[in-house]
């Protein structure tokens, strides 16, 4: 452990580790959220939440319908 | 009003109004304490001689209370609306809500009266002194405990993306506001303490806590209220919520590594403010990838911004978001800093910001949300018409003003003669700036009378709430006594 952090501190080290490591990271949380359409449709519908507590559409008159959880 | 009272029973709408009343209150004050000091660097005669109101005073009473006691009501405001509606649970506890209220309360007027009276600690945003500051501390461990509980007892499976702004907002804002203020107090029975850092550390510390505040108490919260009150008024979904996801992570990883674009050409290493500046061009992609997102969410349903002005409010909201997070990373660069940082251009871009995207985002949401919490509905939209353009005309007299004051100052305070010497005095800039600071004080003198007419609007619409109330219980005990 020690070894690593003082790897860790030279800054030729840590620069690269943390350029793949955020990169890397960044890449799963696309890939997460894009691969698979049946993720991305549940994603997708959770974007319907604020419309599942209506009581006032009476209000402005600008609260449309929306569809439910899909 | 029967809405309003079948709510109150699940959700606790009371600690709402409160703080949305509120936010008002601190925003007419605020902002006009604002007006008054720009007046004053036009004209410093009305400085008066009196300690209590020169502009050194002033300055942080005016900051205090818009971003603390504006900006924070409307957040407490908002967020205890949205958490309770989309988790669909009632805040677990009325009392510990009640002292979030009277707690922040509290710590905005003691504030303003302890930089009146002179005591500062002197950190930029963060001017409270320690026993202030240990009030804060308690009063937003009450937030979370109150924001964390509503969220574990949701109804929903899921946690909709406008809470995660929120609490990234809450929680950041804990770390920052702690180790920021960590101090030693010269005596039990003094407000002065010494802060822990010193020297250069000093000040990346406060610019940690200074750009992250912008970033998370100024950002990341009001982009929550964007993701609930920008899809409720368009009465659509928002344009992606997998870009929301996305926009939220990169976001709060970006930002924290920002604040040191506040120190170019200073003591501080190189590579930290090179860093620095780096990390603030790559946040113009979330930033403006959230902008997309709201602005999209109207796809299909753009004709709303000929028929609400509530929806012209935040659509406004969100282009000037766009605009100050391109105008940000942009004088973060180095070379643009070295002639933008120490002038009026900073002014002005924080304005950008703070009065396009945090004020007008707030004011559409509060448009939203004051009706509903009263059962009733706005007293009247043209008012509302009149605000808005009052608000936009005074916020582009603002920034362009400040524009011309600050790329002048730059200018003329980088000028060389033939000899190398300095080409201007500095009081040539300071006469150079009159006429920019009289136009800014304009601009700030059109948005001060835009939230007083919105005050008197929902003054009314409170009054006519009560009136049908009032209307309907008659109507209500005639017909019992007929009966």
């Amino acid at each position: 452990m020690a070894d690593f952090l003082q790897w860790f501190t030279h800054m030729e080290n840590s620069k690269v580790f943390a350029l793949v490591l955020f990169f890397v990271v960044f890449c799963a949380i696309l890939i997460y959220l894009y691969s698979s359409k049946n993720r991305s449709e549940r994603l997708e519908s959770y974007k319907n939440i604020p419309f599942e507590d209506e009581d006032h559409d009476e209000y402005t008159g600008s609260d449309d319908k929306v569809s439910k959880h899909e | 009003m029967a809405h309003a009272a079948a709510s109150k029973e699940q959700y606790n709408y009371e600690i709402i109004r409160k703080f949305a009343i509120m936010s008002l209150v601190w925003g007419i004050l605020g902002m006009s304490v604002g007006v008054y000091i720009a007046l004053e660097l036009a004209y410093p005669a009305l400085n008066f001689d009196i300690p209590e109101i020169t502009f050194g005073r002033l300055r942080p009473v005016h900051t205090t209370l818009v971003i603390f006691g504006f900006g924070g009501s409307a957040l407490f405001a908002t967020s205890y609306y949205v958490v309770q509606r989309t988790c669909q649970t009632r805040l677990f506890s009325d009392g510990l809500a009640t002292f979030t209220f009277w707690g922040w309360q509290t710590i905005i007027a003691a504030g303003a009266l302890s930089y009146m009276l002179g005591y500062s600690q002197g950190r930029e945003y963060a001017e409270f002194e320690w026993p202030i500051d240990i009030l804060i501390a308690v009063v937003w461990i009450a937030y979370l405990a109150l924001y964390v509980q509503a969220i574990r007892q949701r109804s929903q499976p899921h946690i909709y993306v406008a809470n995660w702004f929120y609490l990234g907002f809450i929680l950041v804002t804990a770390i920052l506001h702690i180790f920021n203020n960590l101090a030693m107090p010269v005596g039990l029975f003094t407000l002065k303490s010494y802060s822990a850092f010193s020297g250069v550390q000093d000040a990346m510390t406060q610019w940690w806590y200074g750009h992250n505040a912008v970033g998370f108490f100024l950002t990341a919260a009001f982009l929550g209220m964007m993701y609930y009150f920008v899809p409720k008024q368009a009465g659509r979904p928002v344009y992606s919520y997998r870009l929301s996801i996305i926009h939220f992570w990169a976001l709060v990883f970006l930002y924290m590594w920002a604040g040191a674009h506040h120190l170019h050409w200073t003591a501080l290493p190189d590579w930290t403010s090179t860093l620095a500046a780096t990390f603030s061009i790559m946040l113009l992609l979330p930033s403006w990838g959230g902008m997309i997102n709201g602005i999209m969410t109207l796809s299909g349903a753009w004709d709303k911004l000929r028929s609400d002005p509530i929806m012209l409010f935040m659509i406004a909201a969100l282009s000037f978001y766009g605009m100050s997070t391109f105008e940000g990373p942009l004088m973060s660069l180095k070379s643009v800093n070295a002639l933008s940082h120490y002038t009026d251009w900073t002014i002005g871009h924080v304005h950008s910001g703070a009065l396009g995207w945090v004020a007008l985002i707030s004011f559409g949401s509060m448009y939203h949300l004051i009706p509903r919490l009263y059962g009733t509905k706005i007293y009247s939209l043209k008012l509302i018409y009149i605000h808005f353009w009052l608000a936009t005309i005074g916020i582009v007299l603002y920034i362009t003003s400040m524009w011309i004051a600050g790329i002048g100052q730059g200018l003329f305070l980088r000028a060389f003669d033939d000899f190398g010497n300095l080409k201007y005095s500095f009081i040539e800039t300071v006469v150079f700036l009159h006429q920019p600071y009289v136009w800014r004080a304009i601009g700030g003198m059109f948005f001060v009378a835009g939230v007083i007419i919105m005050a008197y609007n929902i003054f009314r619409t409170i009054s006519q709430a009560k009136r049908e109330a009032a209307e309907l219980e008659a109507r209500i005990a005639a017909k019992m006594a007929n009966a």
